[in-house]
């Protein structure tokens, strides 16, 4: 049945901070609608309206106006327990600080959605996490905590966790920030096989580089989306990791000879 | 959320970080430690007071004249008394609450053995004087109702009066003298030592009181009933039946008493009233650690949540409600006072034994203190953790995802 819903449906969204006696205009009236299996990439410059619109979409915030549909659910005007009840059930958050707990294992992060867990479906919560953390490529990783992590791998830990719930969509608030260019392709590729598999993505990102990966790029300005275009040479994150490590094989080869040639 | 899941995120956020958690406890620990102690002495002065007077006799009530000294002339030991032999007799075949009664004939006499001579009191009493008294013969017997009944010459002595008269020898069956009167030892009484006023209790001779009014004092009159109940709950009614028993035998009729009826529960309980304010008192004072304690958590708390504001901000995007992070918090510290007082009790038992041992002061913990003082730091947790734990529920998840 709700397949035949589109995931998100915004339509006339208005966002509006009173700060003192001035009203600062976040949001000025965003239609945006997300189909099933979309992975989409929220452009904007800061103090574009971006966050703001990503905090609506995420559910932590409401929007002054307009109407925000779920997955067939009608989010605004929701309680805050509603809220986080729903933020359980269908989305899964990746954010640029990756946002772990400290001191606390990989697989107790990944646990932690499930603990807040409501309807009673997610029984055994440890061996859910596992599974979901070998899906992300961290299966030997379990226990390790996140000072002992890199970033990727942090990230990776951090997508284990929005995906442990199977949300119904997964928000990405600029999850490559803090990488490097090589783990970003990597972060870039798992998100595009996530994608593969039937996930939807919503990811907000200023890099235009790290938008090429997605299916279709919403550009945001003043409030307002300027632009909403699908992306012409999609890139595919798996082929640049493989000629990043065709390109360091040959680097390393160059070096080695030249190593070779000093002594 | 399960019960055992709140309880296991708790845990691991209080484990994660031990030293704090100890520093905070430590508030806890010492009120509930001070109160434990405080309540040990107070209550073991009292069990000890309780136990002297309950040396003077279990469950006693005395009858004794009433104020008969007229134009404030006092009419001297003996003419001021109604008290009859025949009182303390009616007492005990119509008494229902009690069994024991014992009329007392006192006089003060010269008590020789030989060559050594004493000056004691000497207590004329029925055979149901030790067991009202609490008392027991160390060696020979206490003299029986035959002896009673005819005002046979025997004495059972006092440990103190054993030790001036018969300094190295064995005094039962010997013969003494009181005043001028020859009398058989049959018994020694268990020395009792001194009692709450610090007279010595052992300083007495005790004969049958039909022999000390009949061969030593001579009076009909006799200064003092004692009447011991069955038990101690019943001492408001027996007395009571004493003072009806008494005053159809004075056939008063309407008339003021010419007797008067005292228990020793009237004095156990000034006694007791007393500590009982004492100890009352250094518990009060202990509790303010308490208070200060819980002040202590609460302050950790505080800074913990705006520590961990990130932390709060992480658990409500991935789905956790107000009253999860409200209840996480509550939980953590009460499970921290709690702790701190379960603590505090081995502290406080620890304390108070020590403390016992070296000022030999008697103290004893009642097992409602204990209760007490585990439900009250529970308590101090949940209340100086509510507000704290209200502040992280309130936070704004957006706000508190990008504290720094």
């Amino acid at each position: 049945m709700t397949t035949q819903h589109p995931v998100i449906e915004i339509s006339k969204v208005k966002k509006v901070y009173s700060m003192g006696t001035n009203k600062v205009f976040a949001l000025r009236g965003i239609d945006l609608t997300v189909e099933r299996g979309e992975m989409i990439a929220v452009m904007g410059t800061s103090g574009s309206g971006k966050s703001t619109l990503m905090n609506i979409l995420g559910c932590l915030d409401v929007p002054t106006e307009g109407s925000y549909t779920l997955d067939g659910i009608r989010v605004d005007g929701m309680s805050r327990n509603d809220l986080a009840d729903l933020r359980n059930a269908k989305l899964g958050f990746v954010f640029q600080g990756f946002n772990l707990l400290a001191r606390t294992s990989a697989i107790e992060n990944v646990e932690l959605p499930l603990l807040y867990d409501r309807t009673g479906r997610k029984l055994d919560t440890k061996k859910l996490a596992a599974e979901s953390l070998t899906r992300v490529g961290l299966g030997d990783r379990l226990d390790h905590q996140p000072s002992e992590l890199s970033g990727g791998q942090q990230q990776r830990v951090a997508i284990a966790r929005a995906l442990v719930t199977q949300p119904t969509l997964l928000l990405a608030d600029e999850p490559t920030g803090n990488l490097d260019s090589r783990t970003t392709v990597e972060v870039m590729a798992l998100f595009q096989e996530l994608n593969d598999q039937g996930i939807s993505i919503v990811l907000v990102t200023h890099e235009p580089d790290v938008a090429q990966y997605a299916k279709r790029i919403v550009d945001v300005r003043d409030g307002h989306i300027i632009r909403d275009h699908p992306v012409v040479d999609r890139r595919c994150a798996a082929d640049d990791l493989r000629e990043l490590d065709a390109a360091r094989t040959a680097d390393d080869a160059e070096r080695d000879a030249s190593l070779v040639e000093a002594a | 959320m399960k019960q055992s899941t709140l309880m296991k995120i708790a845990s691991t956020s209080i484990l994660k970080n031990k030293m704090r958690t100890l520093l905070t406890m430590l508030g806890i620990v010492i009120g509930v430690g001070a109160v434990i102690v405080m309540v040990a002495i107070g209550n073991g002065a009292q069990s000890q007071i309780k136990a002297q007077i309950g040396g003077l006799g279990t469950n006693l009530i005395v009858v004794m004249p009433g104020s008969t000294t007229p134009g404030g002339v006092n009419q001297g030991a003996g003419s001021y008394s109604k008290l009859t032999v025949d009182d303390a007799k009616l007492l005990k075949q119509n008494g229902t609450l009690f069994s024991l009664v014992s009329p007392v004939v006192n006089t003060r006499m010269q008590v020789i053995n030989g060559q050594s001579n004493w000056k004691t009191n000497i207590s004329g009493v029925s055979t149901d004087y030790p067991d009202i008294r609490n008392w027991t013969t160390s060696s020979g017997s206490f003299f029986g109702d035959d002896d009673v009944q005819a005002s046979h010459k025997v004495a059972v002595l006092g440990q103190t009066v054993v030790d001036n008269l018969f300094p190295n020898s064995n005094p039962i069956g010997a013969q003494i003298r009181i005043g001028s009167v020859p009398f058989t030892v049959v018994g020694v009484m268990q020395a009792k030592g001194q009692n709450a006023g610090g007279q010595d209790q052992d300083d007495a001779v005790l004969v049958p009181y039909t022999t000390a009014q009949t061969r030593l004092s001579g009076n009909v009159r006799i200064p003092q009933i004692l009447v011991s109940t069955d038990s101690a709950d019943q001492m408001a009614t027996a007395q009571e039946e004493v003072s009806g028993i008494m005053r159809d035998a004075h056939r008063l009729d309407g008339a003021p008493d010419d007797f008067t009826v005292k228990n020793q529960t009237e004095i156990a309980d000034a006694m007791s009233s007393t500590t009982k304010v004492m100890s009352g008192l250094l518990a009060a004072i202990a509790s303010i650690s308490l208070v200060v304690g819980g002040i202590g958590i609460m302050n950790i708390m505080l800074v913990s949540v705006t520590e961990r504001t990130r932390e709060i901000g992480i658990r409500m995007a991935i789905g956790a409600r107000g009253s999860d992070v409200l209840t996480q918090f509550l939980v953590e510290s009460i499970v921290m006072s709690v702790l701190g007082g379960i603590i505090g009790l081995a502290v406080g038992f620890g304390g108070a034994a020590i403390l016992g041992h070296f000022t030999g002061w008697a103290t004893s913990t009642p097992l409602s203190a204990v209760a007490i003082a585990v439900g009250f730091s529970g308590a101090v947790g949940m209340f100086f953790g509510y507000y704290p734990a209200r502040k992280a529920a309130g936070l704004n998840p957006i706000q508190a995802l990008r504290y720094e």
